[in-house]
């Protein structure tokens, strides 16, 4: 039990040697709003967002990498702090194509600034992610709309070069959370940003070291970063999530599959549980074509004559039923084997080795674990 | 695994062979990386080839194919010469400590160089790094075990854990990283020829009528079964007349294809039942649809025993079953019956019968999952083993002997062969081939060739070769590069259009009878 406390917004909140404010206040349930941190990698405290009044300091304080020390009298919602978070806000806003927060300054100024973020995405819509931006949730929030309307420029590239990622600089916030997700994470280090010091552009991804594991797109609080086959086709309230465990090798990645329509459009890591913790690889991420794929079988078919026909399930399995029954019986119990799999599920195998061996009679059963 | 995949970045030392990590098993790679980069652990790679992972390795050790007891050998006998093992585990934890002694007594760092090509001084600094550290922790996989001497060098590696104290350690452990998302699983269930679910063997009169009682049948064989390199054999002897294969393509990952075609071909009835139509499943008489992952309830069990839940997300395509499903219809229809309304049911069965399991419900599963052996309903569940003591008591320490690969480079074959995966495909490709970014990073098969070979054959990259085991032949495209050392060359096995399995040799490791698809001999040739 810690003995050490600071005070937040009133409240006592314990803390260890070492902890930030951030995690001090996250542990008595006070929401304190971050934009540039990301779990499992040091805290930066670039875009200052998170922002907290202490008392007896000069200025205000980034709570995410500031350590926590015994009695410090915390305010995380002062008319300081907010105002702060606002000028901040805004600045961003203000920075590229953030349109969904946008107010002209001028008649005409504000369609003509959505007529050109739209015409350059080629989109109907405002934004590849709206509805799933941290941005976006600060701004309404906080009630802050970005004011000036800035061309998209050639300073503000849109790189979408390779088959997963598009990364639009229009829409980054140089937070540097994709430079964190890869050299600190995933330790790929195939994004060059230093925080603050970097400018839209000089960061690219898909080069040689990149492996697409898209660690950088669940990283990236806005519109920046997002899968190509994704991006203006997934709308977070038009899919549900349901979670799985990965089907790829053996690590057990927890996944989540965002289902539209009856088919798998985008894989999310699980960020609350391990052994992934959030993370993926490029297979888990980008591997899921094959769920809904035309070349699924989707009937049993018996061979005739060289050549595959369509049956009902009740014909195949008669069939089946009939030929293993005549084998065992001309042959014996051990004239039968069963290759049972690695791919499918503990209970199917269970039914596998229980059909080999209490229908069957046989323990020749295994699997492709040798291969 | 011997440990939780969270350990590997609580290791001081992390010894990775035969394992290219990044990309095989590229989120577990990451904590071997930050280990490296934000704990500073050491890793040490030894592998063949040049794999990404060295570059965050303080040492690579570049060894020949197939002389791993060799080196692993050198590295205990470097740690017992310099007193460097840990006496008193040695002493109260293991068994046969003066066999291996004696045994690698001959191994010494110039006499293991002559074998592996490492530097003797590789092999001293590596054994100095690994028996240092606070805790050392192994991770391998089919570069280790697919050799006729896999189940030896497994032993080794078990052998240099347990001298130096690490089985049973936060942050070491014996770990064997699995392929596949199940295949944990399906040996925990009893998806294996001499075992029932959780490893209780067949051949065993009271666990015989244990799963008589269980199941309500009589007769339950107790001569332990085939294993799958011995069934295609017995098919082709005429032994085996009927096989049953659930979601597996032999026609492509198995070794030499071509004979293994000869042997399914030869089979009085074959039953596939895949998502699609394989390689392997376009030579069924009959083909039963069955239902991927996303579209079914279950469990499977990770590489660190970690029993996880599979959700259902979407229906399945037309008229695809649960696999779980189809057994039981085909069990119906032969006389015995089945009654499950959910896999949930099986689950609980699979409980009931199984120590390790019978503490895990789909309930305690709901937000996280549990490690085996969990052996009761409030167990936390066992992430490290062999903490206290070994499950069979003490740790036996086997000395064993390095011997040569089943195929040397000779004058007609004069280039070692190696295979294995690489990070943009899923073993034969039946799935990762669906998807056109993937299919985009990594379109074909390649060669990778030193660039002494190919200027020797006249290759230039990216031109098309020919390469020819005593087993069959394949054109594939040559990738000039410096992954491999000279004489040796190096295949992914994904695809099926330029199978690698055409050429691999099927001998067996005696024990395990995995085969020995890391290492064989092959002539190269520049195609006309």
């Amino acid at each position: 039990m810690s003995s050490q406390s600071i005070l937040i917004n009133g409240r006592t909140a314990p803390f260890e040697t070492g902890e930030s404010i951030l995690d001090a206040a996250k542990k008595i349930g006070i929401e304190i709003p971050t934009l540039c941190f990301l779990k499992r990698a040091m805290p930066t405290g670039v875009c200052g967002i998170c922002a907290v009044e202490v008392e007896g300091a000069s200025d205000l304080v980034t709570a995410c990498n500031t350590p926590a020390s015994q009695g410090m009298v915390i305010r995380t919602e002062s008319p300081k702090v907010v105002a702060r978070r606002r000028s901040l806000i805004k600045k961003l806003l203000s920075s590229g194509n953030h349109n969904c927060a946008v107010c002209g300054t001028g008649s005409g100024e504000w369609e003509r600034f959505q007529a050109l973020v739209q015409g350059r995405d080629n989109a109907q819509e405002l934004c590849p992610v709206w509805g799933d931006c941290e941005l976006q949730n600060l701004a309404f929030l906080y009630q802050v709309q970005g004011e000036n309307t800035p061309e998209p420029a050639q300073e503000f590239p849109k790189v979408e070069i390779n088959p997963f990622i598009v990364r639009d600089y229009a829409r980054c916030i140089g937070c540097g959370r994709c430079a964190q997700a890869c050299n600190s994470v995933q330790v790929n280090d195939a994004i060059n940003y230093v925080p603050g010091e970097a400018k839209a552009g000089e960061f690219p991804l898909a080069n040689e070291d990149c492996v697409f594991c898209g660690e950088c797109i669940q990283a990236c609080p806005v519109g920046a970063l997002v899968e190509k086959n994704a991006r203006y086709t997934v709308r977070p309230w038009e899919t549900k999530k349901v979670r799985t465990t990965c089907s790829y090798c053996g690590v057990g990645c927890q996944l989540w599959l965002h289902i539209k329509d009856n088919r798998v459009v985008k894989v999310t890591g699980v960020e609350e549980v391990g052994p992934n913790w959030g993370s993926l690889c490029v297979k888990g991420r980008f591997g899921f074509h094959f769920v809904g794929h035309e070349q699924r079988l989707t009937k049993p078919l018996i061979k005739e004559n060289g050549k595959f026909r369509e049956a009902s399930w009740d014909e195949a399995l008669d069939l089946v039923a009939k030929k293993l029954g005549e084998i065992r019986d001309a042959h014996g119990s051990d004239a039968f084997g069963l290759l049972t799999s690695a791919r499918v599920t503990n209970e199917e195998n269970y039914i596998a080795q229980k059909f080999a061996r209490a229908v069957i009679k046989t323990n020749n059963v295994d699997h492709c674990a040798r291969l | 695994m011997t440990n939780p995949i969270g350990d590997v970045e609580k290791a001081k030392a992390i010894l990775i062979t035969g394992s290219n990590t990044t990309e095989n098993h590229p989120v577990l790679s990451c904590y071997a990386k930050r280990a490296a980069r934000f704990a500073d652990a050491k890793i040490i790679v030894a592998d063949p080839r040049k794999i990404p992972m060295v570059r965050h390795s303080v040492l690579w050790m570049r060894q020949k194919l197939g002389t791993d007891v060799a080196w692993i050998n050198g590295m205990i006998h470097v740690i017992i010469r310099d007193k460097l093992y840990d006496e008193k585990y040695v002493k109260t934890r293991t068994v046969g400590f003066d066999d291996l002694a004696k045994t690698v007594g001959k191994y010494t760092p110039e006499f293991v160089e002559g074998i592996t090509g490492i530097p003797a001084e590789d092999i001293e600094e590596a054994a100095r790094i690994f028996a240092k550290a606070k805790s050392a922790s192994i991770l391998y996989t089919m570069g280790i075990t697919q050799h006729i001497c896999g189940t030896d060098n497994v032993k080794s590696l078990a052998n240099l854990a347990m001298i130096t104290g690490n089985v049973g350690r936060e942050g070491g452990g014996v770990n064997p990283l699995r392929g596949q998302n199940n295949v944990q699983g399906a040996c925990d269930m009893g998806g294996l020829p001499n075992v029932y679910t959780g490893y209780q063997p067949v051949a065993n009169a009271d666990n015989k009528k244990k799963f008589e009682e269980a199941w309500g049948v009589t007769g339950l064989n107790e001569k332990p079964g085939m294993t799958a390199t011995r069934m295609l054999p017995a098919a082709h002897e005429g032994k085996l007349k009927a096989l049953y294969i659930i979601g597996e393509n032999p026609m492509v990952s198995d070794p030499d294809i071509d004979h293994a075609k000869a042997c399914l071909e030869h089979l009085d009835f074959l039953v596939v039942q895949d998502i699609f139509l394989t390689e392997t499943a376009q030579l069924a008489h009959v083909v039963l649809p069955s239902a991927c992952f996303a579209e079914k309830d279950g469990t499977f069990s990770n590489t660190e025993r970690k029993i996880q839940r599979v959700r259902k997300a979407v229906n399945p395509p037309g008229q695809a079953k649960d696999d779980w499903w189809i057994l039981v219809e085909l069990a119906r229809r032969m006389g015995y019956t089945m009654n499950y309304a959910h896999s949930r049911a099986i689950f609980e069965e699979i409980a009931r019968v199984t120590p390790s399991y019978c503490g895990v419900s789909y309930d305690r599963l709901e937000h996280d999952g549990l490690h085996w052996p969990c052996p009761g309903p409030d167990h936390p569940g066992t992430p490290c083993l062999h903490k206290e003591q070994f499950t069979c008591g003490l740790g036996v320490l086997h000395a064993v002997e390095w011997i040569p690969p089943a195929e040397q480079p000779d004058d007609q074959y004069p280039y070692y062969l190696t295979t294995g995966r690489h990070i943009y495909h899923y073993h034969t490709g039946t799935m990762t081939m669906k998807s056109d970014g993937l299919n985009k990073a990594a379109p074909e098969c390649y060669l990778e060739i030193t660039p002494a070979d190919a200027k020797g054959l006249g290759v230039a990259d990216g031109e098309m070769v020919e390469v020819k085991s005593r087993r069959g032949a394949i054109t594939v495209k040559a990738r000039v590069c410096d992954a491999t050392e000279d004489g040796t060359v190096f295949l992914p096995f994904h695809y099926a259009k330029a199978a690698a399995n055409k050429l691999t040799n099927t001998a067996l490791d005696p024990i395990a009878a995995i085969p020995e698809l890391k290492v064989c001999a092959v002539s190269i040739s520049k195609t006309a």
